[in-house]
């Protein structure tokens, strides 16, 4: 039977490290390719070798997909294909691929050129990678091959951010990336038609959390800093450099403006005017009050955020920081959270998840004494907040998701165990269909029963539609034809056709029964009697009455004779070809048990 | 069976309509402008000299559809886009006839064509007429109108511009698609739109069915300008390719003409005159500035000011920069680094380039002569461009060179006779010309081509160009205005899915060496054009317990009809079969066409032919089905 293969390299019951590997129809692809921010070993990359151990990558793999640029989607991308070797196609977004090469690169140098690693991936291998990538536009079905085709559809997490469908034939999956089922300042919510899709891969990073409402969250996030910047205090905000960054600036900005603050906003790295340019030239993939008012008024062109300089850090008085990256894990932010960690007044905000061994994931789980680098310890005295800023679908937003798309099974990743352990079972309840969500290589199977696509030819369809015009629902109509199977090719066509194409002659099977009946009278009027008879029983049938004194049921004849010894005894012909079998038995059948007394 | 209906005779901008598979397809709807060549410019300020003009009507000044009532426009389902400028009747369509439909368009073209009704709308509008002359239409009065205006043909099919509550009714119809996206129409058509090289969002389109391919071939270009390229290799295998918006101008090269507009533009400046390019607010005009930010400073002209006026002039600048998947691979990579896409953000950034809704407030304040302008409509009949022919017109120092093909130049510039300015031109049609047209129909080989007739024949002005018309094997099918032609394609075979479960259940048998053979007895279900198989239900089971009432309870539920048979029965061998199933008394006769096999206890006779066998029984259910079976293990079932 067709089957579904899914195995998770990296993100099966777990956060980051994205990297799926499905096989479908024969078909080998790969989704994500992401490193793992809590590990600086080999677990922070998928194990490729799982694929093949000494073979090469690009034989085993028909495509790799990337949903968008976070780093544990992408990140792996230049060492699975310069350092293991893959030439095959990538397909990512025009954004995705715009961006993607900016933060690999950023991820490059914090690792070798900071921490002084080597055996990572140079610049140069960055750039040969991004060559091998097809960029593919919204719904555009992109052929692969000529069997496999891939097709992407808006998820709103990020700018470029898309969940892709991989087809072959009538089989298909669909896989989500991370998305987003509410629009907010700057994204538009996913979207997905009702292509029931036999299997379903689905993030469920917050699988159990239902998120209250967006303006609730903002209006949090705005009176903290606010309160935390009148006080005279610095508020760091940990975010990446793309995505959730630009939202809270727009929200900053707006605010700023209304309140008339003076306070400064800065955005660290260079990165700052680069992203909000490729938002300005994406502005297609933002939504649709953003799309629509750029003209008269770019909502990327910030007057109040500045550009960040590390020696402001120790500038006296309120000030808002934006530093990357956002887990704390590295970087600017975690410098600056150094400097200002000792002092109450200040505050870090923390607006999306956090992976297990980072710095932030710490301060989160309600840890004060971190020990850094060097035997340190860092007492951790600024008040530090979580807000819930990254857009991922909450578990509303993924029972939406599997409400629109309608598929016949549903595979969970990227999330925790016990969290997806409860949504697996909310799926299973409210859906019937299997959820599964195995861990990281574990392979899990998934049989598929695809119909059969034949060739029908018109003629017979036609005739076949002519009869059934108005379809009874008590009574099924059967229609005949039969399949002719040649080199793969599938053709059903009318029997009477196979014959033809096949040059052989029909033979035809006749019966001819005799059936006595007791009847005295002349034979015409016993005749008369059998057609009233069959007439009144055979109502949705042709009964006809020939001048010839025979009689016809649709295409059986009846003929009745005089037995040659008995006067009082009548013999009926009834003659009928194979095609009537089951109409013939049954009228003679019908004609033994005599005709009724009261049949005049 | 296909119909094509052609509601339009403007060869580049086309309106057919295509009738497949019960679905009735409108491709494209071009608004022919070329009628408001017939009415005076509309000027800002009444001008007495053009009132007085002999020989000119000042009435309604108004545009017009170029539309038949062949079909009723109601019944259409989908509108196919293929470029903004095919799309300018939308909403007399939309909003006029009953239509329920959907339109399908890609983003750009929506934009830029939102960008073009808002031009037309905006310059229509604000000069307001004191009264509006519908008198003029009728036949009779008609008839006594000066040439060209008698000629006009269907004078009472010109209409009134629509207005911007139409424009924003009708642009809401639209769904918006993406180049390769399949859509499916009510399950029995698949449309795609493919890159056409035109125009920033310029589609040809695809319609299918699982049989048929026709391809619509709608304002293509193979020259490497600022959209995507062309896709070609999508349009092999068609069945029929419908070709449409080839070049106007097919004698100009698109490349010497802009090296043309170019010298005559410094030139001008140079000589201390100004410049007035009428043109659309977007297309060619980028790739003119694009040459001209190469051009200026080699030319000496980086101190003249280029002014491009239009009320979307801004907007369509900004647009332009978005569009970064619909352009050129040269033109996407600049937005990875991120940059932007056109070096027109440059010229505006280095001030060089300055645009203005119209022509009052700020303009006239940062108004420089010498100087270039850009500015529409290239009919010179409304929108800015005709205060700039009054006001240039006088001096032989300025020049106003004409890019767009649209509009005859000569009969443009007519009512603003006599001109000392320099006209010139120079006309940039980037649309295929007929060599490419032979290039391309040779690569993607259409099984028939179909075109307008005015492609079929050289044009009325070089009738000695045999070169200027489509050559092509089998000879193309044109069509004319108002005329419907049926497009020459049978099928034989449509989709039809087996169920897994009725799968299962066949039994192929191998009738000949390759050729496996299953009979299929099973429901049909067709549902939004969907055709399925699916295994008969099986019959319920009378409940035991209920007795039978009348005799007609056993009547057979299904007229259903057994396979036919095919081979012949070997008389020794079925004579053997017989008697191992206990007949004994089995006699067997020979006839002129076969045998009669008796069997004498019985009272049955069993004639055996080649292609027939006729077994005659006295009504023995268990022995005429015990005979039957025997028969059929010789025979073959279809």
């Amino acid at each position: 039977m067709p089957e579904i293969k899914v195995t998770p390299l990296g993100a099966g019951q777990d956060v980051g490290r994205s990297c799926i590997l499905v096989s479908i129809a024969g078909k080998n692809v790969m989704l994500d390719c992401g490193m793992h921010m809590g590990y600086n070993d080999d677990r922070r990359f998928p194990d490729f070798s799982y694929i093949t151990q000494n073979g090469r990558l690009t034989d085993f793999l028909d495509c790799v997909i990337i949903s968008h640029f976070h780093l544990d989607h992408c990140g792996a991308l230049p060492y699975f294909s310069e350092m293991v070797g893959y030439d095959g196609p990538i397909y990512m977004t025009h954004p995705t691929k715009a961006i993607c090469p900016i933060l690999l690169e950023d991820y490059r140098k914090i690792t070798v050129d900071k921490k002084g690693e080597t055996n990572f991936f140079t610049s140069q291998m960055i750039k040969d990678c991004m060559k091998k990538v097809v960029a593919v536009h919204l719904h555009q079905t992109v052929q692969v091959d000529e069997e496999l085709e891939i097709k992407a559809y808006y998820a709103g997490h990020v700018l470029g951010a898309a969940m892709f469908q991989i087809k072959v034939g009538c089989e298909s999956v669909v896989y989500t990336g991370d998305y987003n089922m509410t629009p907010d300042r700057h994204l538009g919510a996913a979207w997905i038609d009702k292509c029931r899709p036999d299997l379903l891969i689905t993030e469920s990073t917050y699988a159990t959390t239902i998120r209250d409402s967006k303006r609730c969250r903002e209006r949090d996030f705005l009176k903290k800093v606010h309160e935390t910047v009148e006080r005279g205090g610095k508020v760091l905000i940990p975010v990446f450099a793309l995505g959730r960054a630009q939202e809270l600036c727009i929200l900053l900005e707006t605010f700023w403006e209304r309140m008339n603050l003076k306070a400064p906003i800065y955005f660290s790295t260079g990165l700052t005017e680069k992203a909000n340019h490729y938002y300005k030239l994406f502005i297609t993939w933002t939504n649709q009050k953003i799309r629509k008012t750029f003209v008269q008024r770019n909502m990327f062109e910030f007057k109040h955020i500045k550009a960040f300089d590390r020696a402001f850090a120790d500038n006296p008085g309120p000030m808002v920081v934006f530093a990357t990256p956002g887990m704390l894990h590295a970087g600017q932010s975690l410098q600056i959270f150094r400097k200002w960690a000792g002092n109450e007044k200040n505050m870090v905000i923390m607006p999306g998840y956090c992976v297990q061994g980072t710095v932030g994931h710490k301060i989160l789980s309600g840890q004060r004494k971190l020990e850094m680098e060097g035997r340190q310890i860092l007492e951790v005295k600024m008040q530090v907040e979580y807000m819930s800023f990254s857009a991922h679908a909450d578990a509303k937003g993924i029972m939406q998701l599997i409400r629109q798309a309608e598929p016949r099974n549903v595979l969970l990743v990227h999330g925790e165990a016990k969290k997806m352990e409860f949504l697996k079972q909310k799926i299973e309840q409210e859906f019937h269909v299997s959820c599964y969500m195995p861990a990281n290589g574990e392979t899990t199977t998934i049989f598929t029963n695809p119909s059969i696509p034949v060739d029908i030819s018109l003629g017979l369809l036609k005739r076949e539609t002519a009869i059934g015009l108005l379809p009874d629902v008590k009574k099924p109509k059967l229609m005949h034809g039969t399949l002719m199977m040649k080199d793969n090719s599938f053709r059903l066509v009318s029997p009477e056709q196979a014959l033809k194409e096949l040059g052989l002659a029909e033979h035809q099977l006749r019966f001819t029964c005799r059936v006595h009946i007791q009847d005295p009278r002349k034979e015409h009027e016993t005749v008369l009697r059998v057609y009233n008879h069959l007439k009144g029983v055979l109502k949705d049938y042709s009964v006809q009455h020939l001048p010839d004194g025979s009689i016809t049921v649709e295409s059986i004849l009846i003929q009745a004779t005089a037995h040659s010894e008995d006067q009082g005894t009548k013999v009926l012909l009834v003659s009928w070809t194979y095609q009537d079998e089951e109409l013939g038995s049954y009228l003679t059948s019908l004609l033994k048990k005599g005709l009724p007394q009261s049949t005049a | 069976m296909k119909l094509h209906y052609c509601l339009s005779g403007h060869p580049t901008l086309p309106c057919n309509v295509l009738k497949f598979k019960s679905t009735t397809i409108m491709l494209d709807c071009g608004l022919d402008m070329t009628s408001t060549l017939n009415f005076l410019p509309l000027p800002l300020v009444q001008s007495p000299r053009l009132s007085k003009l002999p020989g000119w009507v000042l009435k309604d000044g108004s545009t017009f559809l170029d539309k038949t009532e062949l079909l009723d426009l109601s019944t259409v389902d989908v509108i196919l886009i293929s470029n903004y400028h095919c799309m300018m009747a939308l909403p007399y369509i939309t909003e006029y006839t009953g239509f329920t439909g959907t339109v399908y368009a890609t983003e750009p073209t929506v934009q830029i064509g939102r960008l073009l009704m808002e031009e037309l709308v905006n310059s229509i509008e604000r000069v307001p007429k004191a009264q509006s002359a519908s008198m003029w239409k009728n036949k009779e009065v008609q008839r006594l109108l000066p040439v060209p205006l008698k000629d006009a043909v269907e004078v009472s099919m010109w209409r009134k511009c629509y207005t911007m509550p139409e424009v924003n009714a009708a642009l809401s119809k639209i769904q918006l698609v993406g180049y390769s996206q399949k859509i499916e129409l009510f399950g029995a058509v698949q449309v795609t739109p493919l890159s056409s090289g035109y125009a920033l969002g310029s589609s040809n389109w695809i319609i299918q069915s699982h049989y048929e391919k026709v391809s619509y071939v709608s304002g293509s270009s193979l020259l490497t300008t600022h959209p995507q390229p062309m896709d070609q290799a999508s349009l092999k295998n068609s069945d029929v390719l419908i070709l449409t918006g080839l070049t106007q101008i097919p004698t100009a090269n698109p490349d010497g003409m802009v090296g043309e507009f170019c010298s005559n533009l410094a030139m001008t400046v140079r000589n201390g005159g100004n410049v007035l390019v009428p043109c659309y607010p977007s297309g060619v005009i980028y790739d003119l500035l694009e040459c001209l930010y190469q051009y200026i400073d080699s030319a000496g002209l980086s101190n003249v000011p280029f002014y491009f006026i239009s009320p979307v002039a801004n907007s369509s600048l900004e647009f332009s920069q978005i569009f970064a998947e619909w352009l050129c691979h040269n033109k996407q990579t600049k937005v990875y680094l991120p940059e932007p896409p056109f070096p027109h953000a440059e010229l505006i950034q280095t001030n060089k380039l300055k645009h203005y809704p119209s022509i009052h407030g700020d303009f006239s304040n940062d108004f420089k002569q010498p100087c270039v302008v850009f500015t529409g409509h290239p009919s010179l009949r409304f929108g800015d461009v005709v205060h700039f022919m009054e006001l240039w017109g006088k001096s032989s120092l300025n020049t106003v060179i004409f890019t767009e093909p649209d509009f005859s130049y000569l009969d443009a510039l007519a009512p603003y006779q006599p001109l000392a300015m320099k006209c010139v031109y120079c006309p940039i049609d980037t649309r295929l010309n007929f060599i490419q047209v032979s290039k391309l129909l040779k690569e993607v080989q259409p099984l028939h081509v179909v075109c307008p007739e005015q492609y079929t024949q050289p044009p009325p002005t070089q009738s000695h160009r045999t070169d200027l018309m489509i050559d092509c094997q089998p000879p193309p099918m044109s069509y004319r205005r108002a005329e419907v032609l049926t497009l020459p394609y049978k099928r034989r075979y449509e989709k039809i899915e087996i169920m897994p479960e009725l799968a299962d259940s066949l039994v192929p048998l191998e009738i000949k060496p390759g050729i496996s053979l299953a009979t299929v007895s099973a429901v049909l279900h067709t549902k939004d054009n969907k055709h399925v198989l699916q295994l008969p239900p099986k019959p319920p089971q009378p409940p035991a317990s209920k007795k039978r009432k009348r005799v007609n309870d056993d009547v057979p539920e299904c007229k259903a009809l057994k396979p036919l048979l095919s081979g012949s029965i070997p008389v020794d061998q079925f004579v053997q079969t017989l008697e191992k199933h206990g007949f004994s008394d089995v006699k067997v006769e020979d006839t002129a066409k076969g045998h009669i096999v008796l069997l004498q206890e019985a009272e049955t006779l069993i004639q055996i032919e080649e292609d027939s066998t006729h077994i005659i029984c006295d009504n023995d259910e268990p022995l005429r089905v015990k005979l039957r079976d025997l028969v059929l293990k010789f025979l073959q079932k279809f």
